[in-house]
């Protein structure tokens, strides 16, 4: 195989869709396609991404009404055979709403919406999507979410730590998992998780808003080359 | 025959409510001492048209499964109301 083509799902609703081509458009064997929720047409695929947004105006819940979109059918069916599927932000709501990752997000613990960069720590680097990341790497991402506060049972919990399945944590700027740097309170400082086959993850945090300097972080860049190198491979 | 369902949705006991907790500050700053816990939840209202209150008992909790509540975090009850 010598491109990748990485399909970008458009919800109405999702507005982080474009950032998310830019950023994955920007290396070199990559095309990029954009996906309408009503198809069923994965376009030939190589790699599934669901933006960040507010998909349905998150009405109901965030990411509860997406997932009934016709072209989910496809992503799961695409999810289940082993193939890489990028949830962002509300990407990673609709993945846990339809099942492929396990948990639930609620309000943040201190009811305001968070809008800046925050730290968090690479836990996991042996999946298709961190590759390229050190072992417990701090990297520095935007997020943007009023629903980030990541909930999941106890005995989820252990089988998600059980099973390397924590990908990464909201730490301070030193790597340190500390009270203060879990502005959402999510459960664990969990900022993204993979399903147990690591081909499915879903994190708050937008690595296609810190894809240049220029941005004030290029940490996400890699995220997307990883990916790009994994199906090159 | 039709059924008037009216489905609860709340959160689990253990879920933090922030908007429940921001309601229950401003009860309190209106000088309600005695009220020491509010919860929100949502409130939804669905018309079955089925004959059988069996059927309209199935589909009621079935769509909360689907759709509706999120058993991750949510709980749910329906209220059958017979109709016209």
């Amino acid at each position: 195989m010598d491109t990748v083509t990485i399909g970008i799902v458009v919800f109405p609703g999702s507005n982080c869709d474009h950032d998310t081509e830019f950023a994955a458009a920007s290396f070199s064997k990559t095309s990029t396609r954009m996906l309408w929720h009503k198809s069923h047409d994965l376009q030939g695929s190589d790699v599934i991404i669901l933006p960040g947004g507010f998909s349905y105006g998150d009405y109901l819940r965030a990411g509860s009404i997406a997932k009934f979109s016709p072209i989910m059918q496809e992503v799961v069916a695409f999810a289940r055979q082993g193939r890489p599927v990028l949830g962002i932000c509300n990407g990673f709501q609709v993945l846990l709403e339809c099942g492929l990752l396990e948990g639930a997000l609620s309000r943040n613990r201190d009811k305001k919406f968070i809008c800046r960069h925050m730290h968090v720590k690479v836990e996991n680097n042996r999946t298709m999507f961190t590759s390229l990341y050190d072992d417990n790497e701090v990297l520095s991402l935007p997020v943007a979410h009023g629903e980030g506060n990541y909930y999941a049972p106890e005995n989820t919990i252990e089988s998600l730590e059980e099973h390397d399945q924590i990908v990464f944590r909201y730490c301070d700027a030193a790597g340190n998992a500390t009270e203060e740097a879990n502005l959402n309170g999510s459960v664990s400082a969990i900022a993204g998780i993979s399903n147990r086959e690591k081909n499915v993850l879903g994190l708050m945090p937008h690595p296609e808003r810190a894809s240049e300097a220029l941005l004030g972080s290029n940490d996400g860049a890699r995220m997307f080359e990883g990916l790009v190198e994994y199906v090159l491979e | 025959m039709a059924y008037k369902a009216k489905i609860r949705v709340t959160l689990r006991p253990s879920i933090l409510d922030v908007q429940g907790k921001a309601v229950q500050h401003a009860l309190e700053n209106l000088g309600y001492s005695t009220i020491d816990a509010a919860r929100i939840g949502k409130y939804i209202e669905v018309t079955i048209n089925e004959d059988q209150v069996g059927e309209a008992e199935r589909i009621g909790d079935e769509i909360c499964r689907k759709l509706l509540a999120n058993p991750v975090m949510e709980d749910y009850s329906v209220e059958l109301e017979k109709i016209n």
